[in-house]
């Protein structure tokens, strides 16, 4: 899994997510109103729009955490709830979300627990993912006694300890500072440039979303839809040199401008 | 070091400001002949008596007093008392235990169906607004009338009845107090509700289930010790303080069970504590908490 992908835009593979015509009500609000979404194998997607667009609701659309009211979700050619079911992909939410009776290995041994897999084996995983994120030292700790950042950072790697296609990011670095935010943008980058893995990411952010993603998808206020896609043409890797670039905020401000035709 | 010494002196403050007061009323109402001065007016507690029947004894008199047979001759009051502590605490291990084990089972049953929890937490709530003196005979003689059960049954039950309820009270909110996205977490690896309970739920609930217990523990020692003024049985502190009261020669005897009775209550509550304080980090991740 630790292959190196290659130095560019990731490859342009089939669609691994795939919504058609997703709309979802709760009682008579409007969460969500006939979106659209390809995501191609490999690639990071941003779901990009204001407080309340449905974001989030989109995200667990595909997590089939909630069902649409109407229009199709497909996950790596399957339904979502298949999908659900082969384990096809890692979730991480705002909130770290670790249990503070476990050690952090235990952590993120804690899908692994679940599905099954021998003593042995997972704390080899465990320690491979805790190396990816570079918490070795930390294996032992309890999450209290890690910063915000840190504990992130195991969500990122219990997410991934059991090899999903794809990962799903609900805002998660939304309530770290940012300077935190920034170095684990990098380290995200790294991780996904490592594991092949394909990303769908939720974020209030623009220049979070442009420097991450490889497309952003803009959704205007409730009833969200998604209102842009934007390409984001910046080779990989992405460094502090991307975030200085004429393109970079060329970039940015096009996604705004997108953003404010949608009235967000 | 320093703060050591202050934390000694701040716990024995109280206790020393008690005996003090105590003896120092003692002395003013002997020297007034238990009278305001210069009327009629007797003061709110009179101090009389001698030997066992003082009925505002010495403090000492009252520590002396587990050291002395307690019926003219033979077992001392201490080694009685000690043999009554035994009986009692075997219905208030088994009182906690089943109120603990009920609480649990009723908070986990609530946290689980908001039917449930609407048809019958109401009931739950009210069975704790009953005097819970008023039916103790009526339990004791029921369970007396199972003759499988030994008869001290009766006053376990008794303790039951108050311990569950703060451990479904405090059952219930641990259980709830596990965060929606960890629910959700462990939904996305297509969890059974079971296993979402045991993995999650449980363990979070664990600092409020001690919570639960620490109330829990003191409440099973009132209701051993109420529950014994109303069984036949005569054994336990209860019915030792009930045969004390009864009588006006054996009120020194009667403070000394009073105080045996106090320190049961205060132990409970402290084993359930020390409990707390070598398991509960584990699952808060945090040294010291609560």
């Amino acid at each position: 899994m630790l292959a190196t992908r290659g130095a560019t835009t990731p490859a342009s593979g089939a669609g691994i997510v795939s919504l058609r015509g997703v709309s979802k009500t709760f009682g008579a609000t409007v969460a969500l109103q006939d979106v659209s979404l390809e995501v191609v194998e490999g690639g990071f997607v941003s779901l990009l729009g204001p407080s309340g667009c449905g974001k989030s609701t989109l995200l667990r659309a595909v997590a089939d955490l909630v069902t649409p009211s109407t229009g199709s979700v497909e996950v790596a050619g399957k339904t979502a709830s298949r999908a659900r079911d082969n384990r096809d992909y890692g979730m991480v939410f705002q909130a770290a979300t670790l249990f503070d009776w476990r050690t952090i290995r235990r952590n993120v041994e804690l899908p692994l627990e679940i599905m099954g897999w021998p003593k042995a084996r997972r704390r080899e995983r465990a320690e491979q993912m805790l190396a990816l994120v570079g918490l070795t030292e930390f294996a032992d700790h309890r999450p209290p006694q890690l910063s915000g950042g840190m504990q992130q950072r195991v969500a990122i790697a219990r997410a991934l300890a059991f090899e999903p296609r794809l990962l799903l990011m609900d805002e998660p670095f939304g309530a770290l500072d940012e300077i935190t935010r920034e170095r684990l943008n990098d380290e995200l980058l790294a991780v996904w440039r490592r594991t092949q893995t394909t990303v769908l990411f939720v974020t209030h952010s623009i220049p979070e979303a442009v420097f991450l993603s490889s497309s952003v998808a803009v959704m205007s206020a409730r009833p969200g839809r998604v209102i842009a896609e934007i390409a984001v043409d910046l080779p990989y890797p992405r460094t502090v040199e991307t975030r200085e670039s004429p393109r970079y905020f060329a970039l940015v401000t096009e996604v705004r401008e997108a953003l404010r035709s949608a009235g967000a | 070091m320093r703060s050591g010494v202050r934390r000694g002196l701040a716990a024995i403050a109280l206790p020393t400001a008690l005996v003090a007061g105590w003896e120092g009323y003692r002395a003013l109402a002997l020297a007034l002949d238990n009278t305001w001065p210069g009327t009629d007016v007797a003061l709110p507690v009179a101090v009389r008596g001698t030997g066992n029947a003082q009925q505002f004894p010495h403090t000492w008199d009252v520590i002396m007093a587990f050291g002395r047979p307690y019926r003219g001759a033979g077992e001392t009051l201490g080694a009685y008392l000690l043999g009554q502590v035994g009986f009692t605490l075997r219905e208030v291990g088994v009182g906690f235990a089943l109120g603990g084990l009920l609480g649990f089972a009723l908070g986990t049953l609530f946290a689980h169906s908001r039917l449930a929890e609407r048809s019958l937490l109401p009931y739950v709530v009210a069975s704790q607004t009953v005097p819970f003196i008023a039916f103790a005979p009526i339990v004791v003689l029921a369970v007396n009338s199972v003759d499988w059960l030994p008869r001290w049954w009766g006053v376990a039950v008794l303790s039951t009845y108050l311990v569950f309820f703060p451990m479904t009270v405090n059952t219930l909110r641990g259980l709830r107090s596990a965060s929606p996205q960890a629910e959700e977490l462990l939904r996305s690896y297509r969890t059974s509700a079971w296993t979402r309970l045991w993995r999650l739920r449980v363990p979070a609930a664990v600092p409020y289930l001690f919570v639960g217990a620490k109330v829990g523990a003191t409440a099973a020692v009132v209701g051993a010790i109420v529950g014994e003024l109303s069984a036949p049985s005569s054994q336990g502190i209860g019915a030792a303080l009930f045969a004390f009261g009864r009588v006006s020669n054996q009120s020194v005897q009667l403070f000394a069970t009073v105080l045996v009775a106090a320190a049961l209550g205060i132990v409970s509550y402290l084993a359930v504590s020390a409990a707390e304080r070598a398991v509960a980090w584990r699952f808060t991740g945090r040294r010291g908490a609560s």
